[in-house]
């Protein structure tokens, strides 16, 4: 800004003043969203922790009074091999998932950084089609090309001299969970793609040449220069890619709505919606989602102490 | 620039080769979507693909707006989205206002409790917000979905709009009212036009989770007649489980959910991706 003049240097002292004056403001500001949070989320979230201490399940559902019970959800949610398998699924898609889009993003990121304008253009556009498109309608298209009958992946895959006519992808969980790692992938690259990218676009021209000239491989240049300089938004970008595989649900219902079997294509989103809604055991439901909130809070504390310090 | 200095190199064309390639794979299904939403159906279910949409017609979108269910839904996802967008942008403006304008006691931890909340995955809430809805009786409802969206989506409008709210100095404001304008006149006439592309943004995000939110839909939307456009959808998939799908119709229906989306978010990526890399928007 500007030198203040006089009057104005004023005017500043005078709602520096004013404000405090009336300390109550800012707080009255608040109060809608705090109250809509406290509503929305902050009574939910009692409620389900107070809830998973309960016995709350069909029965309760049809007025009978639910009934303490301590930790007993608990221990007979993780006594149940089922949760194990459901939750040792859920991290090993989540890390496989966004291993895969960590790594291909960079690379999509250092081909944009390499190519002239227009093949660049070309790319970001069609990266920016595949993040626009709404998961809903991305699960349907990529449903219909892994149709069982009339699909394109079955039919590239036959014309290529494999016979995969009428192979249902979604019968076994392995396949299944290959489909939901094409999808889950071909959704999150470019948000990878374009935050590294934008970091790679701050390297200073300079230093790549010196470093070349200097006889460093573009292996080493990748290793010694390139990493380092985009290592902060790469971490953060990968943080992310976890925490939001790790709540893959829209894309797991609906492959699982296509036609495959649910247990043993469950992970945790679609797990306590078959105990909450399916199985109307709110308790147990409960009790899963607690432990679903732990995680992740766990996992974004770190993103959250960056955003921080970002803001100060 | 550079890239002009720079001589021609078979690296350089390779690099961009792969670079079409990958291109044209990423944007495959959405094109997918558009050339079986304008084939009919007798052509979709022959053995041989047909990769361009010739022959084609928007017969299919025809279909589906005069199936009926469509247009219901489209009501429903408007109001929840408007609804939604509408107190979100209110709510988050004022929030922002006193975030970047005040120092007051208890600021560090409201930005820390909104940069959390954003964190809170709705897979780890429906049950318990079901129960909340149903205990006030709106379920099947647009208020009972969009005062959970507007929970849902308020953190991180709050975050971006804070940049745009802290970017305009406050000394801007104080000089016109050195020049005679009141403080209501001050706010109008200088800060809010400078505010105005921050709440365009805003306003767009909040537009896309709003339209595009499935599992909190899926929860408290049971009754058909009630359903937003992803659950409309969803009941195309549903049904082709078990009976043959008409998929011309259902790539139609996709198209019709997809285009105002992906018309909107061409407007805020940059804004986006700034945003949650480095939590500061630069307005």
């Amino acid at each position: 800004m500007t030198v203040l003049s006089p009057a104005r240097e004023q005017a500043a002292a005078g709602s520096v003043l004013r404000r405090r004056r009336r300390p109550f403001a800012p707080y009255l500001l608040l109060l809608p969203t705090v109250a809509i949070l406290l509503l929305a989320l902050g009574y939910p979230l009692v409620w389900q922790f107070w809830t998973s201490t309960q016995k709350f399940g069909l029965a309760q559902q049809f007025g009978r009074p639910p009934q303490f019970v301590g930790m007993a959800n608990y221990v007979q949610l993780f006594a149940d091999p089922q949760t194990w398998a459901v939750v040792g699924r859920s991290i090993a898609f989540c890390l496989i998932n966004a291993a895969i889009t960590v790594v291909l993003g960079v690379l999509v990121a250092l081909l944009m950084n390499a190519i002239g304008t227009i093949s660049r253009l070309v790319l970001q556009v069609a990266m920016l089609l595949a993040w626009a498109m709404p998961v809903i309608a991305s699960m349907t298209v990529w449903i219909w090309l892994f149709d069982w009958h009339r699909g394109v992946v079955n039919w590239l895959l036959t014309a290529a001299g494999l016979d995969f006519t009428n192979h249902n992808w979604l019968e076994q969980p392995l396949s299944f969970y290959f489909v939901a790692t094409v999808i889950v992938v071909w959704m999150s690259v470019p948000f990878v793609a374009f935050s590294v990218y934008a970091g790679l676009t701050q390297i200073s021209e300079e230093v790549m040449e010196a470093a070349a000239l200097d006889g460093a491989s573009p292996r080493q240049r990748f290793f010694a220069i390139i990493l380092p300089m985009v290592r902060p938004v790469l971490m953060i970008v990968t943080l992310l890619q976890v925490i939001w595989d790790l709540r893959v649900f829209a894309q797991i219902k609906m492959l699982q709505d296509a036609g495959a079997p649910t247990a043993s294509t469950d992970l945790l989103g679609t797990y306590i919606y078959r105990l909450g809604v399916g199985a109307s055991d709110f308790g147990m439901a409960s009790a899963l989602s607690i432990f679903v909130l732990v995680l992740t809070v766990a996992l974004s504390l770190f993103y959250v102490l960056h955003l921080m310090k970002e803001d100060s | 620039m550079r890239t002009q200095r720079r001589r021609f190199r078979p690296g350089r064309l390779a690099a961009s080769l792969i670079a079409i390639l990958v291109a044209a794979a990423w944007a495959f299904p959405v094109y997918w979507m558009l050339n079986s939403s304008l084939l009919p159906n007798t052509v979709l279910t022959s053995t041989t693909p047909r990769f361009w949409p010739w022959g084609g017609s928007l017969d299919n979108f025809a279909a589906v707006f005069a199936e009926g269910s469509f247009w219901p839904a489209l009501g429903m996802s408007v109001a929840i989205t408007l609804t939604t967008v509408v107190f979100c942008l209110l709510f988050a403006f004022l929030a922002a206002l006193a975030i970047s304008r005040f120092r007051f006691r208890g600021r560090a931890s409201f930005v820390l409790a909104v940069l959390f909340i954003q964190m809170l995955p709705a897979e780890g809430l429906f049950i318990a917000q079901y129960k909340l809805m149903s205990s006030l009786s709106l379920l099947n409802t647009v208020t009972g979905v969009s005062i959970l969206y507007v929970a849902a989506v308020v953190p991180f409008t709050i975050w971006m709009l804070r940049g745009f709210v802290a970017g305009v100095p406050i000394e801007l404001e104080e000089a016109a009212m050195v020049d005679g304008l009141s403080r209501t006149q001050a706010f109008f006439r200088i800060t809010f036009p400078l505010l105005a592309p921050g709440l365009v943004a805003s306003g767009v995000y909040a537009f896309l989770q709003a339209w595009n939110e499935f599992t909190v839909a899926l929860v408290i939307l049971q009754k058909e007649e009630y359903r937003t456009l992803p659950l409309w959808l969803r009941g195309f998939v549903q049904a082709s489980a078990s009976r043959a799908t008409d998929w011309g119709q259902v790539m139609a229906a996709s198209t019709l959910v997809a285009v105002p989306v992906i018309i909107f978010f061409m407007i805020v990526q940059g804004r986006l991706t700034s945003g949650l890399v480095a939590g500061a928007v630069k307005g």
